[in-house]
């Protein structure tokens, strides 16, 4: 049984210490080494029941929550937006608390507004487990980037950590950020000014002047999904102007350290943020990311609900 | 109704005096003000209220509420929205246009009117539309609104984007003499929800950069400049909007301008949390703003101080920060908070009754502001020193969406006075 953190839920990587985090990523480590054997499934969360609310499409981490649950041994449902009753014009959060009067131990939510996982934590006894809000935080995401460096690395303190392209709409990047940089990692943001949020360096990174310079010496380049989807008028002019100027590509890898990683958190369009000979290179790492998230995703739920009341 | 207020601190905007004294009170006016050195007329029979030491200032004049009536009268109704106004020391409010429907024409202005007399807490000067339905394009009839008791003209939140319309808006005003108050904001940049800045990138919230009301406060006072209307600009809160006041005034533009309690006392800060009760529009800005809004009003740029007294229920508050409404309420906080300016040095007793009584009403051209002989008894009195827990159970408004809700305040209105008639009293 591992000990619990202090944390009831998981909103963002900005409540987390360091200390903390470590201990997340060494009882991911742990989960990482029950997921090689024949039979991947562990009682630490028998009767359990953890509830995913996804307003937002996902494959990935919704399905790398529901594994992660269900080799727990704990009862997993899925919830998508096309079939909750927001539709109805139910309130998110009369929709959760209905869902928490069915006693799951968790709700993990995706939603497209910032800010959601600390409204329903306000008005709900559950565990809330942020899988992405908005253009917010998305704390597993930057939990498995930081397994899979220092599953390479050993450490993230001291490593050059470059983090490129949409920065303004990446909540991957924003919980990435700080926590690489509260791991002691020297994190440099690029891309073009008009996906970059105001005042980046709050988050714990520095602005690079060009591609090259974030790249340049660079233990890990993680690159990020343009996001159609969150695009206003005129903040690029095309994506094959981006490609040519903020995608990674074998030119800009080659500023790089020899032995760097190439990550990106999916999905990836390829062709624009990165070149599908560097999507498919020997240094990205694209694919373990994902095996990691379910092992990360174990540590997370265990460590939060393990030894809770609602537990069988 | 005869009765006599003594042992007063008397600020009167009228003769610009801070004096010791008394005030008497006769067939609803004022009828005799003087020193605590001139001895006061025989008050045998007459009810006496001593004040020791409480201020008097003339009853105090907000220039932009909401009172949600016609329309939305869940949130505030014309009679909660004024017995709310009553206690925060306030005689007189202007209410703005976005009711539904909305107040575009003749018989929405009456509407307001005739409620608010029935009420009877609170004067209430209905501020119409400048364009129907205010959709930004065709005009209101002005003249026939101001005959009706309208005392200016504002698209409020939805400002009139089209610079040709609000130009031709303040051309059409000026034929009346009629004031056109501007929200000023470039809609295509208004699309976050705070303000843009260290904040909104830690809370993952798309932001509204200052430039957004910068923009439209220049617009306007050009257009304010090019066609010599009257134009005053609602709520500022940036320093840079501060700034282009200060200069079209130098230039002798006819523009006046307002700021809310909230821009003077909070930061985006607030916003930390996802706290609905901090989303207003324009935004709370940063540390640097509120000293430049605080400068503003020490040196006469800003006006006044009104309250955008905003009521929004838990539909409108208890959601998603970005699908929530903007605005707090701001009635029965604004005399403590804006007090807080006098303790802390930055304006004299008789500046803020300035800001609060004589200078709005100015602008709006409704008289009063003044502890003048002859004129209606509209006063607020007020104990600068007392302290009160700010709570949801207390208040006379029908919203508690506000920020201080929980906190303590120092200074309030004890009386409020309409017309000879006591429209608040505190006991205790």
């Amino acid at each position: 049984m591992t000990s619990n953190i202090r944390h009831k839920h998981l909103l963002g990587i900005q409540h987390l210490l360091a200390d903390e985090i470590t201990h997340i990523l060494d009882t991911a480590e742990s989960f990482k080494e029950i997921l090689s054997r024949p039979i991947k499934k562990v009682p630490t969360l028998r009767g359990c029941t953890i509830v995913n609310l996804f307003f937002e499409p996902s494959t990935r981490t919704k399905l790398s929550f529901e594994l992660a649950a269900k080799r727990l041994s704990a009862d997993t449902v899925s919830v998508s937006a096309s079939t909750s009753s927001v539709l109805k014009g139910e309130t998110i959060i009369d929709t959760v608390k209905n869902i928490e009067a069915m006693r799951p131990s968790a709700v993990v939510i995706r939603h497209s507004s910032s800010g959601v996982p600390w409204l329903l934590a306000k008005h709900v006894e559950c565990s809330i487990i942020n899988a992405g809000d908005g253009i917010n935080e998305h704390p597993t995401q930057a939990l498995l980037d930081a397994f899979t460096i220092r599953e390479h690395f050993g450490r993230l303190n001291g490593l050059k950590i470059a983090i490129v392209g949409d920065i303004l709409h990446s909540r991957v990047a924003h919980s990435g950020a700080r926590l690489f940089s509260m791991m002691g990692a020297d994190v440099s943001v690029c891309g073009p000014v008009s996906l970059m949020p105001p005042k980046p360096e709050v988050l714990g990174v520095t602005v690079s002047k060009s591609l090259e310079d974030a790249v340049e010496g660079a233990d890990v380049i993680m690159s990020l999904r343009i996001q159609k989807e969150r695009q206003e008028k005129a903040l690029i002019s095309s994506e094959r102007e981006y490609a040519r100027f903020f995608g990674i590509t074998s030119n800009v890898m080659a500023y790089a350290k020899k032995s760097a990683l190439i990550m990106h958190p999916g999905p990836i369009n390829r062709g624009v943020e990165m070149s599908p000979e560097t999507a498919d290179s020997e240094q990205s790492v694209v694919l373990e990311q994902v095996t990691n998230g379910v092992a990360v995703r174990m540590a997370v739920l265990s460590l939060l609900l393990a030894g809770s009341e609602s537990q069988a | 109704m005869r009765f006599l207020l003594k042992n007063a601190r008397l600020l009167d905007p009228g003769n610009k005096t801070d004096i010791e004294g008394w005030l008497l009170v006769e067939d609803m006016n004022i009828a005799l003000v003087g020193t605590s050195q001139e001895g006061h007329p025989d008050v045998s029979g007459v009810e006496v209220h001593d004040l020791q030491g409480c201020w008097i200032m003339p009853g105090l004049v907000d220039m932009h509420v909401h009172l949600r009536e016609p329309g939305q009268e869940y949130k505030e109704t014309i009679e909660t929205g004024t017995r709310a106004a009553a206690a925060g020391g306030f005689t007189s409010i202007a209410c703005m246009p976005n009711t539904n429907p909305c107040n575009d024409n003749a018989a929405v202005t009456n509407f307001i009117i005739s409620k608010a007399t029935e009420a009877g807490y609170a004067r209430v000067y209905p501020v119409a539309a400048i364009t129907k339905g205010q959709k930004g394009r065709e005009l209101t009839e002005f003249g026939e609104l101001l005959a009706v008791g309208a005392v200016a003209f504002s698209d409020d939140g939805v400002p009139v984007a089209d610079a040709s319309v609000m130009r031709h808006a303040l051309e059409y005003a000026s034929s009346f003499n009629a004031l056109i108050i501007t929200h000023a904001e470039e809609p295509s940049l208004a699309t976050g929800s705070m303000n843009e800045g260290v904040v909104s990138t830690l809370l993952g919230l798309k932001g509204i950069p200052n430039a957004c009301e910068d923009i439209a406060v220049f617009r306007d006072t050009c257009l304010a400049e090019l066609t010599g209307a009257r134009l005053h600009i609602a709520h500022v809160s940036t320093k840079g909007a501060v700034e282009i006041i200060r200069l079209a005034k130098r230039r002798g533009v006819h523009v006046t301008a307002e700021t809310a309690p909230h821009y003077f006392t909070l930061t985006e800060e607030a916003v930390t949390g996802y706290n609905t009760f901090a989303k207003m529009n324009p935004p709370l800005r940063t540390e640097e703003d509120r000293i430049a809004i605080i400068e503003g009003l020490k040196d006469g740029t800003l006006d006044a101080i009104a309250t955008d007294h905003a009521p929004h229920s838990v539909l409108e508050k208890e959601k998603e920060f970005e699908a929530a409404a903007n605005g707090i309420i701001g009635l029965e906080t604004a005399l403590p908070l804006s007090i807080e300016l006098v303790r802390q040095g930055y304006l004299t007793p008789l500046e803020l009754a300035f800001k609060m009584s004589y200078n709005p009403s100015h602008i709006l051209g409704i008289g009063g502001g003044m502890l003048k002989k002859g004129m209606p008894a509209d006063l607020c009195i007020i104990d600068p020193n007392v302290t009160f827990t700010f709570k949801k159970g207390d208040l006379f408004s029908k919203s508690y969406n506000s920020p201080w809700l929980g906190q303590k305040l120092k200074g309030r209105a004890v009386m409020t006075i309409k017309k000879g008639c006591f429209t608040h009293k505190k006991s205790g």
